[in-house]
């Protein structure tokens, strides 16, 4: 059992027996009242995407998902390809499944694969992944406008805003639960 | 660069927060009140049904500075205002964060139709202090500041936005989802939007209108969506006041919440203070709107998780 401020994306939990994964949630409060939290929810067997709200204190039920460490291989269209790394088991996950996590792969990294009554329904990508900038204007030293993000591309394809000093070339952790910059890495 | 780059990028957001915070105490200055400072550590806070308290050392931390300032009110302070940090526990989310800054303001004399009027002139002056507009662009919505703003009231919100009736809904407990789902999203889109005369159940610490005792004269404030402000002509009568504080706090500790003491010295006192009105803004929305910050987080130098 969740209660609903252990919210989170990327969450699993179960409705009427079938697994949904948050996409987003948010918690808002109107004047005086009570704690609201709007969710809303991908159905993870049909991909069908639904909006539930919760009030404060409510539980959700936990889903119960298998889970498998698989190898990343490729993507076609619009499968994604993963093996299992001691059987050499393949099989192909449907990128509408997958949520944002198309974002953080690359070739050959290992993820856990979800299964829900051994039907691949998902996969989990660790909360921090390290990923190379491909693509970035460069920044000029001494640009005082500090406030401002930039769009940079990662490896994967992925484009996400980073702050300025962010160079091509350059290693940066993300975090997969808010897709959003954390740090860059030495090396 | 240093390491705190996401500190760093809030520069231009806390120099707006300056900028309000600056125009705030311009407007009260030049309306005559005189700037207090209450106790942030209290006793006896106001028992609300959903909103808690943080135990501090065996006291509270207060939610709101409004019982030591209608305590003032009632000593003949007629016209005060603070801008103060509250404590609310466990408000977190993209609008929320449990440390916050609030301005409240009282007046006496005044009833919530004249806070209304002066909420206006307040985010007016202060929205042109800060950028020199007219106009609040957030989140892609541009708002008209052009008075007057919209006002509607509860039961006609919930008519038009959700079908039913505030008082379906209170029955059917769905007030608090109808309104964070069907009617905030409508509100302060084309001008800001005060939303008025709230069920009497949900008074809180207003007086109800001498001419339906079925509604409390109560307003919030909201721009693009964004609730920004509450405010009340104030219940200055201390019996009815302490009936609701029993209410509320019994249905505080039905829950299993921290039992708080009974407000005493304010209750006495209530009977002194003269008929009023006063309202809690939000600052840190207001910058939000000022600056077009998509989350609370920006236009805070920390937030919890980042200490």
């Amino acid at each position: 059992m969740y209660t609903v401020s252990d919210l989170r994306k990327g969450l699993t939990i179960t409705i009427d027996n079938e697994p949904y994964t948050v996409i987003s949630f948010e918690f808002t409060k109107p004047g005086k009242g009570q704690g609201i939290y709007r969710t809303r929810l991908r159905n993870m067997l049909n991909g069908s995407i639904i909006d539930r709200t919760y009030r404060s204190g409510e539980s959700l039920e936990q889903a119960v998902l298998e889970q498998r460490t698989m190898q990343y291989l490729y993507h076609e269209g619009g499968n994604y390809y993963f093996m299992d790394s001691e059987s050499y088991e393949q099989l192909g996950i449907h990128e509408d499944a997958l949520g944002d996590a198309p974002h953080y792969l690359i070739d050959n990294v290992s993820v856990e694969v979800l299964f829900f009554r051994d039907h691949p329904i998902g996969v989990d990508v660790p909360n921090f992944v390290n990923l190379r900038v491909v693509e970035s204007a460069p920044w000029a030293k001494g640009d005082t406008s500090s406030s401002d993000l930039k769009t940079v591309g990662l490896e994967t394809g992925f484009q996400m805003r980073v702050p300025p000093f962010v160079n091509e070339g350059d290693l940066i952790q993300i975090d997969t639960r808010t897709g959003s910059y954390v740090t860059r890495i030495k090396g | 660069m240093g390491s705190n780059w996401r500190l760093a990028s809030k520069k231009r957001a806390l120099e707006t927060r300056a900028a309000a915070i600056n125009g705030i105490r311009k407007f009260f200055q030049g309306h005559g009140y005189l700037e207090v400072e209450t106790p942030f550590r209290i006793p006896a806070p106001a028992p609300e049904s959903h909103i808690d308290a943080i135990p501090a050392d065996g006291w509270f931390l207060h939610t709101s500075p409004e019982l030591c300032m209608k305590r003032m009110l009632a000593a003949g302070y007629p016209r005060i205002f603070q801008l103060c940090h509250c404590w609310r526990q466990g408000e977190r989310g993209r609008r929320h964060i449990s440390e916050f800054t609030m301005l409240e303001w009282y007046r006496a004399g005044a009833d919530y139709n004249g806070l209304m009027d002066e909420t206006e002139e307040l985010v007016c002056s202060v929205a042109y202090h800060v950028t020199r507009r007219k106009t609040l662009l957030y989140e892609g919505n541009r708002v008209s500041l052009a008075r007057p703003w919209q006002r509607i009231n509860v039961a006609e919100a919930y008519g038009r936005h959700a079908g039913v009736s505030p008082e379906q809904a209170l029955n059917a407990g769905t007030f608090d989802e109808l309104m964070v789902r069907d009617i905030e999203p409508h509100l302060g889109f084309e001008r800001p939007s005060f939303l008025y005369d709230y069920p009497a159940v949900r008074g809180s610490l207003a007086r109800l209108r001498a001419d339906d005792s079925s509604v409390a004269e109560r307003f919030e404030l909201y721009i693009a969506g964004l609730e920004v402000a509450n405010g009340f002509s104030e219940l200055v009568d201390p019996g009815e006041q302490r009936r609701r504080f029993e209410e509320e706090e019994a249905y505080r500790r039905s829950l299993g919440k921290h039992p708080y003491a009974v407000a005493d010295k304010f209750l006495e006192e209530l009977a002194d203070m003269p008929p009023s009105a006063g309202i809690a803004l939000g600052v840190d929305r207001l910058v939000m709107l000022l600056q077009d910050a998509e989350t609370i987080d920006d236009v805070v130098a920390f937030t919890p998780e980042e200490l």
